[in-house]
């Protein structure tokens, strides 16, 4: 079977059966963040951090207990990696150094799973469990209740609340999140992950030499990793690692896991506004946009660019032969896409075009279909800046599913989507005006600027993945992306949650046959052309340095 | 305001047209556009003040590094920032003529006051600006009315020209409905007393002159918005230019071989190119429009004679979606019209029409002029003056008998309502037969008024038949109706008819609901219920009765003959006085809004091609490769540059006129109006400049310096 046959086979299977996790879990989820009942457990829980589940919150205090509860889990993941020494499963590594540890809290509680250190021979187990997978599993929570309340703010009419952040965040963790991981852990446990408790054990290599290899808890932490769209591996290699992703089927297995909650939020959206098509207009917005950069990603790297890939028939630099082109690809825009940044290949080592393509992904806002909650917010952000320019062009003040565009919401809106263009590329721009920035490029020319502008691309829109070619272990980088991580997350968070108040105190405007439709293949167009358009104008510059020089010279 | 300036209105079948640029305006305007660069006022726009900031800082880097792409650089730069202003003037220029007329009638005319409102004999003179709301003065033949007010005492014919534009002369008395003076009109006849009602300089010339000078104009909710839209996107732009520079430092410093150019030297993309770029990616052109499209907006509607008090209730007329309508003089001919004579049995058809014109010409009500006229076109019975009858008694329509008839040569004959005909029929001997009554009812029931005829001929009384009077709906509404509908805008016919009557008028004039025997009280509980479901309303009024439903309304238009309590309560005053012209404010708001929404699509979708024209320019030297962005071929890295600037500008120049004449507006639904909207400034935005810019670069390749 020729590359292109694989990567369509591959593409379509998965297509095939995300439409099918659209509808089922889109209506599960459904059912998770609109139901009235608790169970037992959650009860408990409820009890415990002492919340009443039944009370709402207005925008605001969803808001602070996000924040709250978000900058708690910072300080201690940030202790537990400082104090690992002292405790138990630490397996004798010594405390993190405060730059590294303070980045990768942050990392972990923004959903970004951005590793400044190589995770098998620094962290202990009980960092990976108690303080990382948890991580996995509430920060991706956080995503899909901050999704949801918007959702809220767009179905609810004069209301003042849009939900109650702990029960969302209780909800998404026991109902979705830990038992489709459970299933899936075991799923990759059958395919050959690894999964135990072991200290390293020494093998000896084929050339005679020594070889200490680091087993763990990695199926477990490998389902949620997908299905959270986090993409911190247990492994410095990730899913390229044998012991986290060993065969072509798990390979295909983790790209429909990392793209199933944002692919059935748009359906859980539509249920809860009720209408279902609006629903499948976002979710075709997301479909659009990811074929064409799914496609483009693998026509440059079949096709190879340089000399040597084309002397080799494709481009198979930093890919794993048991995946192939197709498949390593399809992983890379499938990963960007998302928020997830789990990596099966060298990104750094695709053609320049291919590159550009992952970037380009993360820029246009992962969006596409995006992060578990983040894909969702971002592209009913987009919707609303394109309700807005093209509501006017049918002369009416716009709206969407009947509420009003007005000068907050589209500040809010505005504000949304400045923040992380600006981080990006202001991170890029200190790091290129800046020794210490400087300092940690382990190459030059074009290629050397993609490395950077890819990793503050990645660190800004909290997708985790990197190119490499530089040192970002020193401090000035730790913090620098730590900073990005941190703004690109919980700024669109509170403006989005402001936005949802906002919607969700308006009373709705019937529908007219003046009224523009947002559910049909017009609009479609319109929000992916307005994506990007948008992300196109304000990174060429950039990128014109960047892989474009690389790939067009 | 002249008459000629509402010849403007309806042209091309009826659609909204607008007033044509005048290339004299723009020489006009010159002064004030200059006078607007004055960047302590221009901040308030925040895209042509970065244009305006970009200006000065590439002055000071041509004056200390002059060179001719720099300077026509420079130049080109003010050149954008006083077409902006340009723009705003030209558009506020209009109203100023406007506003001179009315400054004219405004002359400081003295006032009468009177010390007691029942004594119009002991009077002081006072200057019209010293009148105090309450006071009462008394105005004579061929006076000025000092200040607005209500005709307490006294009928007068009042010239109203100076505001209105229309020489015949109104009535203005006592009481009712037309007892609103305007100060600044002049009587014609008689004698008024009238009570002050406005307060000193708040008068109705004084808001008008406001209004179209625009000197209170305040920016509307969705102007705001769209403000803030535009400078998020100045905001990253300004961003994406600025954090180019270390990239384009470290780029330079990688390839040491590669000589500087005009676009890049050691010390990164030079300051001039930097901001050309800058200004180029900013959306500019709607930046520089936007104000003037607002202001515009205004202006065609003052151009139709109706005022609107604010911007926002403009705007809102777009949003409207549901639309009150009075039924008489907006929906029908004000009058009810004779369409059908409907004989009784044994009775001929002709001899109904005869006896009823001949009981009707004494009847001067428009209701019996119609039925001479009706008899003249349907039985082609030639129209006889009452005169032409000797000894002919006629009895003329009171509203005690509810008749009116002729009795000539022994032959009485008798049209009117049908209870008084029947009755007077029955008192004369005659016995009405149960076909006729069904003939009533029938009429009755189809919405219709039936008039019963009869006569008394040698001693016997009989019906001679039934006229058909109805509604007659004007020409055209049913088709406007339709096109409301296809915009979304629901249509509720307001009457005081009876339901039977009312739906009857409703169906035929296809209006989508009506409110019927409709008082004061329902219409405000009507428009509250839309409200509350979340409809926009507008209506017409012009009674004292109507201003709480117009202030409720969200575009509440009154009615300049009626009442200052109806022209306080509305946020619009059409000084025409015609309820049809509601439709046309709304189209007028819905224009409005999507010219600023197709300027946005056109100057974001502009971006595309000046980047394939500014990257390759800047960058090309360094990275060959780039070269291929280069896709219209563009002359030198100098002239690419220049010619975007210079499209750049030109493109806000060629644009003034569609935005003060608004972008053609057809009524029909949403995504048809979306679709063109979109092909026309999406499409058109997006390959308009890359001809443009080739087009310009043709020519600016021959000045000195573009290689």
């Amino acid at each position: 079977m020729g590359a292109a046959a694989a990567g369509a086979v591959l593409v379509l299977s998965v297509v095939a059966v995300l439409a099918v996790v659209y509808l089922l879990l889109g209506d599960y989820l459904y059912k998770v963040y609109t139901g009235t009942r608790h169970s037992a457990a959650e009860r408990l829980v409820y009890r415990v951090i002492g919340v009443r589940p039944d009370a709402e919150q207005p925008w605001a205090v969803y808001a602070r207990a996000l924040l709250a509860f978000s900058a708690v889990s910072v300080l201690v993941v940030y202790g537990l990696q400082r104090l690992q020494d002292r405790l138990v499963l630490g397996l004798g590594r010594p405390p993190v150094p405060a730059h590294v540890a303070w980045n990768t809290a942050v990392s972990f509680v923004t959903n970004t799973n951005w590793q400044a250190y190589p995770g098998e021979t620094v962290m202990g187990h009980l960092v990976q469990m108690a303080a990382l997978a948890v991580q996995n599993f509430v920060s991706a929570a956080v995503g899909m209740a901050v999704a949801v309340a918007l959702v809220r703010g767009f179905a609810r009419r004069q209301a003042d609340t849009i939900g109650n952040f702990w029960v969302d965040l209780v909800r998404g963790t026991f109902r979705v999140l830990l038992p489709i991981a459970f299933v899936a852990a075991l799923v990759l446990v059958a395919g050959g992950v690894v999964q135990n408790l072991a200290s390293p054990h020494e093998v000896t290599t084929l050339t005679g030499g020594t070889q200490a290899i680091t087993g763990g808890p990695v199926a477990s932490q490998e389902a949620i990793k997908e299905l959270g769209t986090n993409g911190g591996g247990f492994y410095n290699a990730n899913s390229a690692h044998p012991l986290e992703n060993p065969a072509g089927w798990t390979n295909w297995l983790q790209i429909v896991l990392l793209l199933a909650i944002p692919v059935a939020l748009p359906r859980t959206f539509g249920r809860m506004v009720g209408q279902v098509r609006q629903g499948h207009a976002i979710l075709a917005v997301m479909t659009v946009i990811a074929l064409v950069s799914v496609l483009l990603t693998n026509v440059f790297e079949v096709a190879g660019g340089a000399t040597v890939p084309r002397a080799a028939g494709a481009a198979l630099e930093g890919k794993e032969v048991r995946f192939g082109v197709p498949g390593s690809a399809t992983f890379a825009a499938a990963t960007t896409l998302t928020s997830t940044g789990a990596t099966d290949s060298a990104h750094d080592s695709f053609t320049p075009l291919g590159g550009m393509m992952t970037m380009l992904n993360m820029m246009l806002g992962e969006v596409a279909p995006g992060g578990a909650g983040s894909g969702l917010y971002g592209i009913l952000v987009l919707a609303v800046i394109t309700v807005f320019v093209a509501g006017l062009m049918v002369g009416r003040t716009p709206e969407y599913l009947g509420k009003k565009i007005g000068s907050r919401e589209i500040k809010l809106a505005s504000l949304y989507f400045l923040v992380t263009p600006a981080l990006v590329l202001a991170g890029t721009a200190a790091a290129m005006g800046n020794r210490a920035g400087l300092a940690a490029m382990l190459n030059g020319g074009p290629h050397g600027l993609s490395e950077i502008l890819y990793a503050f691309t990645s660190a800004a829109n909290n997708n985790g993945s990197a190119f490499g070619g530089i040192s970002a272990g020193t401090p000035w980088w730790c913090v620098a992306l730590g900073l990005c991580m941190a703004f690109g997350r919980f700024l669109p968070i509170v403006f989005i949650l402001a936005l949802a108040g906002s919607l969700a105190r308006q009373a709705p405007v019937p529908v007219s046959a003046g009224t523009l439709p947002t559910h049909r293949l017009q609009f479609v167009g319109m929000v992916a052309g307005v994506t990007v358009v948008l992300v196109a104008l304000t990174f060429l510059p950039a990128l014109a340095l960047a892989p474009l020089a690389e790939g067009l010279s | 305001m002249s008459t000629s300036s509402r010849r403007a209105g309806r042209k091309n079948g009826g659609r909204i047209g607008g007033g044509l640029l005048d290339p004299r305006q723009l020489v006009r305007s010159l002064p004030d556009a200059l006078r607007k660069l004055n960047p302590a006022t221009l901040w308030r726009n925040p895209v042509m003040f970065i244009v305006e900031v970009g200006a000065f800082l590439t002055t000071g880097l041509a004056i200390a590094n002059p060179s001719v792409f720099a300077w026509a650089i420079v130049v080109w730069l003010w050149l954008t920032v006083l077409f902006a202003t340009l723009a705003e003037a030209v558009a506020e220029g209009r109203g100023k003529a406007q506003a001179a007329t009315l400054r004219a009638a405004k002359r400081d005319t003295m006032a009468r006051r009177l010390a007691d409102p029942h004594d119009p004999a002991r009077w002081d003179v006072v200057g019209a600006q010293e009148l105090r709301q309450g006071d009462h003065v008394v105005v004579e033949a061929g006076e000025i009315i000092p200040g607005d007010g209500d005709v307490v005492e006294g009928i007068a014919s009042v010239d109203e020209s100076a505001i209105t534009g229309e020489s015949a002369p109104v009535i203005r008395e006592s009481g009712g409905d037309r007892s609103a003076v305007t100060g600044g009109t002049k009587v014609l006849s008689d004698r008024i007393i009238v009570r002050i009602t406005q307060k000193p300089g708040e008068s109705f010339i004084d808001r008008m002159i406001a209004l179209v000078e625009g000197a209170d104009r305040q920016k509307t909710p969705n102007e705001i918005a769209l403000n803030i839209l535009l400078a998020a996107l100045t905001i990253i732009f300004l961003i994406a230019t600025v954090t180019m520079q270390p990239l384009a430092i470290y780029s330079k410093a990688n390839n040491p071989g590669v000589p500087d150019t005009t676009a890049l030297g050691a010390d990164g993309v030079s300051g001039v190119v930097l901001v050309s770029l800058l200004v180029c990616l900013i959306p500019t052109t709607i930046g520089a429009l936007l104000s003037a499209i607002g202001i515009a907006g205004m202006d065609r509607l003052v151009q139709r004679n109706v005022l609107a008090m604010s911007g926002r209730a403009v705007e809102a007329a777009g949003d409207v979606t549901t639309l009150l309508l009075d039924k008489t003089g907006t929906i029908t001919l004000g009058n009810r019209q004779a369409s059908q004579f409907v004989p009784a049995e044994g009775v001929a058809e002709l001899d109904l029409a005869t006896a009823a014109q001949l009981a009707s010409l004494a009847d001067e009500t428009p209701e019996g002029r119609s039925i001479v006229v009706h008899a003249k076109h349907a039985y082609d019975l030639r129209e006889r003056r009452p005169g032409e009858l000797a000894h002919a008694e006629w009895i003329p329509f009171t509203a005690q008998t509810r008749m009116s008839g002729v009795n000539v040569d022994g032959r009485q004959v008798r049209k009117g309502a049908a209870t008084s005909v029947m009755k007077w029929v029955r008192d004369n001997g005659g016995h009405p037969t149960a076909g006729v009554g069904h003939l009533v009812d029938g009429i009755s029931a189809s919405g219709g008024t039936p008039l019963v005829v009869g006569e008394v001929s040698s001693g016997t009384a009989r019906v001679l038949g039934v006229i058909h009077l109805k509604d007659v709906v004007k020409q055209g509404m049913r088709e406007r109706f339709d096109e409301m509908r296809r915009m979304g805008i629901r249509t509720v016919m307001i009457t005081g008819d009876n339901p039977m009557t009312a739906r009857a008028i409703a169906r035929e004039a296809g209006v989508d609901d009506f409110l019927a025997e409709a008082t004061p009280e329902d219409k405000l509980a009507l428009i509250r219920k839309e409200q509350e479901g979340g409809r926009l309303v507008a209506m017409t009024g012009d009674g004292t009765n109507d201003a709480p439903a117009l202030a409720q309304a969200d575009v509440g238009v009154a009615m300049n003959t009626g009442t200052s309590a109806a022209k306080e309560a509305g946020n619009m005053v059409d000084l025409d006085s015609n309820p049809t012209k509601l439709i046309e404010i709304v189209e007028i708001g819905k224009q409005l809004l999507i010219t600023r929404g197709a300027l946005t699509t056109f100057s974001v979708a502009n971006d595309i091609a000046k980047y394939f024209a500014i990257i390759p320019a800047m960058f090309a030297a360094l990275y060959p490769g780039l070269d291929a962005l280069n896709v219209m071929r563009l002359h030198s890295p100098q002239s690419a540059i220049l010619s975007a600037v210079i499209f750049n500008a030109l493109v806000i120049v060629a644009l003034i006129p569609l935005a003060l004449r608004g972008v053609r507006y057809r009524p029909s639904s949403a995504p048809k109006l979306l679709s063109r909207n979109l092909s026309v400034y999406g499409l058109g935005g997006i390959v308009v400049p890359f001809l443009g810019i080739k087009l310009i670069d043709l020519f600016v390749q021959f000045l000195p310096g573009m290689s």
